[in-house]
């Protein structure tokens, strides 16, 4: 344990563009009847600007490592550093500071806060990073502008379609300009057409050199991604890049 | 804690706040609702009291007054029945006791004695006293001076005058100088009037004339007579150690006039006794402890209202689950979950704690302009130092109520909270 800590630490990730690097990583979830076991000793690098979808059935683990990968939840053993920094143990205060400045989230649901106009919304990440508000405004604006929702700017989440919901989401999860976009189910609400529209636009994020890490079911969409990591069980099977 | 000073955190909690109006309205309006109470049943303590106080304000509250009635009990031959008439001899029992302070008797002339200066007469009430008279009655001169021992020894006649009797006399003249120095008729004999005074007692006992009491026991046929008795034990105010005082005093002095009339000690009809000390005192300790009940009941009601904040704060935070996970998951620390929820339940309470304070001396300063003056309520007021200190302990209490919600809305594990159903 020690020495592969050591080795995250001391010594340099593997290549310089390493941007996640997992190593025997393992999670189990305490039940009624004993520890159930999720992640079993996982071990993948991602490159910067790779897009990776993360496929498998439900309880393959995918979730789970998603949630980990997003420092939203811990792991019991193994390493885990993201952009070069070891990530266990941290302290909340860091946890917080790392997924606001390293990360951006999409979800299936979308999550936007039905009190706030799609500005403020995009805005919030910027809030827990002390931007000034007229700054703050500014960057979101110009990425809502970006997701082409500039005409949507002062609707609030209820008079938006589901396709333009997730686009505010991402704007949201680019605001802060993170180095890794991880999406779980982007495209799970969304009607073909709408997914397709969100999946370029996902696609041009890569293109811009960020890292996005894609959790579905549905391979049509992990076909889109330049490389697909299959869990069964808490195990990867198969991690193949396309051609 | 990051945003606590900023405003856009301050902006958050009032956004999320207003698009709650309802909840937030009642929320509001309980915690107002408990400040107002307080302020309220504050205030009608303070007016009962200052009633009572007013009642009590006349005379000096540490005076202990004796007058003579007949005797009840069988004594040493004499019969019951048996009229007991107090006389100077008296007045010096009551300046040998060790407790006493001011002394003084009162003998009142027969009530048809007749008060005139040039056409003018009045049949005004006439007390002839010691000069120690004053410091009992809280006579207030306003002009010349209270008869002096000099009077006394020297049986002169002079007069002391109150304003409304100065203002009959004197229509044209300043009341308060015009009758200086002038002679007066006080049933037929002359008096020079040396003093105007008034009377915290009100206008009936300005309408009176004091003289001398040997002049007066001379003049009118009292010889040594006297009706009254008084005398002040320790200072003016209320403690152990005068009421063991007047105790004392009281039971001396029945000892001394009882020997020197020979009648039984004991006899409460053959001399009466008003101790305002001790009437003073029991009052006193009525609204001590009724000033305590208000506090608890007033405290009480505010710590409802914080009941009530805790809980709304409670379901916001159980119905905000998803958006508290959000924020984690956007960069949100502990500090600022914690932080949000606090400011929310110290903006609750401080405004709607500082309306209810408004509207509560609002309505006090309304009673104390427009109420009329009664026996029930006099000048109620709220004093500056408990209410800021009510304000202090709301919103003091109001972070404790806030402080629950807050660590559990702080606990919220993003994962779960994020799920998607």
């Amino acid at each position: 344990m020690r020495q592969e800590r050591c080795r995250v630490e001391g010594v340099s990730p593997v290549s310089p563009g390493t941007m996640i690097q997992v190593r025997a990583l393992e999670k189990s979830y305490p039940t009624g009847s004993g520890p159930l076991t999720v992640l079993r000793g996982l071990d993948f690098h991602i490159a910067a600007g790779e897009s990776v979808a993360i496929v498998g059935a439900s309880g393959s683990g995918k979730s789970t490592l998603l949630n980990v990968l997003g420092l939203l939840d811990a792991f019991d053993s193994g390493t885990y550093a993201l952009a070069g920094h070891d990530t266990r143990n941290l302290d909340d205060a860091t946890a917080a500071r790392m997924r606001n400045e390293l990360l951006g989230f999409v979800f299936q649901s979308f999550h936007l806060l039905g009190d706030k106009d799609a500005v403020d919304n995009v805005a919030l990440p910027l809030f827990y990073r002390n931007t000034p508000r007229r700054e703050r405004r500014r960057r979101a604006i110009a990425m809502l502008e970006r997701v082409g929702l500039a005409d949507r700017l002062d609707h609030h989440p209820n008079q938006l379609s589901g396709g333009q919901k997730q686009r505010v989401a991402i704007a949201r999860a680019l605001v802060t300009e993170p180095k890794v976009l991880l999406a779980d189910e982007p495209t799970g609400a969304l009607d073909s057409s709408t997914s397709t529209e969100i999946l370029a636009l996902l696609e041009s994020v890569v293109a811009e050199g960020k890292t996005l890490i894609l959790v579905t079911h549905d391979l049509e969409v992990a076909a889109r991604m330049q490389r697909t990591i299959r869990l069964h069980d808490g195990r990867i099977v198969s991690d193949e890049r396309r051609a | 804690m990051r945003g606590l000073l900023s405003i856009d955190a301050w902006e958050e909690v009032v956004v999320h706040l207003l698009s709650r109006p309802l909840r937030t309205g009642l929320t509001a309006f309980s915690v107002a609702w408990g400040v107002f109470m307080l302020i309220l049943l504050l205030a009608a303590g303070d007016g009962l009291e200052g009633a009572m106080r007013w009642n009590f304000r006349d005379d000096a509250i540490n005076s202990i007054w004796l007058w003579t009635g007949k005797t009840s009990r069988p004594h040493d031959g004499h019969p019951v029945g048996r009229r007991i008439e107090l006389n100077d001899d008296d007045v010096l029992l009551a300046e040998a006791l060790p407790e006493s302070g001011h002394v003084t008797a009162r003998f009142i002339p027969p009530s048809d004695t007749r008060i005139a200066y040039r056409g003018r007469a009045a049949s005004f009430d006439i007390r002839s006293t010691h000069p120690d008279h004053r410091h009992i009655e809280g006579t207030v001169m306003e002009t010349g001076r209270f008869i002096n021992h000099r009077d006394v020894a020297e049986r002169r006649k002079v007069a002391v005058i109150g304003r409304q009797v100065a203002a009959f006399l004197f229509p044209e003249g300043n009341p308060l100088t015009a009758p200086l120095g002038t002679e007066l008729r006080v049933g037929g004999i002359a008096f020079t009037v040396v003093g105007v005074f008034s009377d915290d007692g009100g206008e009936r006992e300005e309408q009176l004339v004091y003289l001398p009491i040997t002049t007066a026991q001379a003049s009118f046929g009292g010889r040594d007579h006297i009706d009254q008795l008084m005398f002040t034990v320790g200072p003016p105010d209320i403690d152990g150690a005068s009421l063991e005082a007047a105790d004392r005093a009281v039971a001396s002095i029945r000892a001394r006039v009882a020997q020197h009339h020979s009648f039984h000690p004991a006899d409460r009809a053959a001399l009466r006794v008003r101790d305002r000390i001790h009437s003073y005192g029991d009052v006193q300790a009525v609204f001590t402890q009724l000033r305590r009940f208000t506090w608890i009941v007033g405290l009480g009601t505010v710590l409802a209202a914080m009941v009530g904040v805790g809980n709304t704060l409670l379901i916001s935070v159980k119905e905000r689950t998803r958006e508290l996970g959000l924020r984690k998951a956007l960069g949100a620390r502990r500090g600022d979950i914690i932080g949000m929820v606090l400011q929310e339940a110290f903006l609750l309470t401080s405004v709607a704690g500082w309306m209810g304070l408004l509207a509560g001396i609002g309505l006090v300063e309304a009673a104390r302009r427009w109420l009329p003056d009664n026996d029930y309520l006099r000048d109620p007021d709220v004093d500056l130092a408990s209410v800021l200190l009510a304000v202090v302990a709301l919103v003091f209490t109001g972070l404790v109520a806030g402080l629950v919600p807050a660590l559990q809305a702080a606990a919220v594990p993003p994962v779960v909270a994020l799920q998607d159903e």
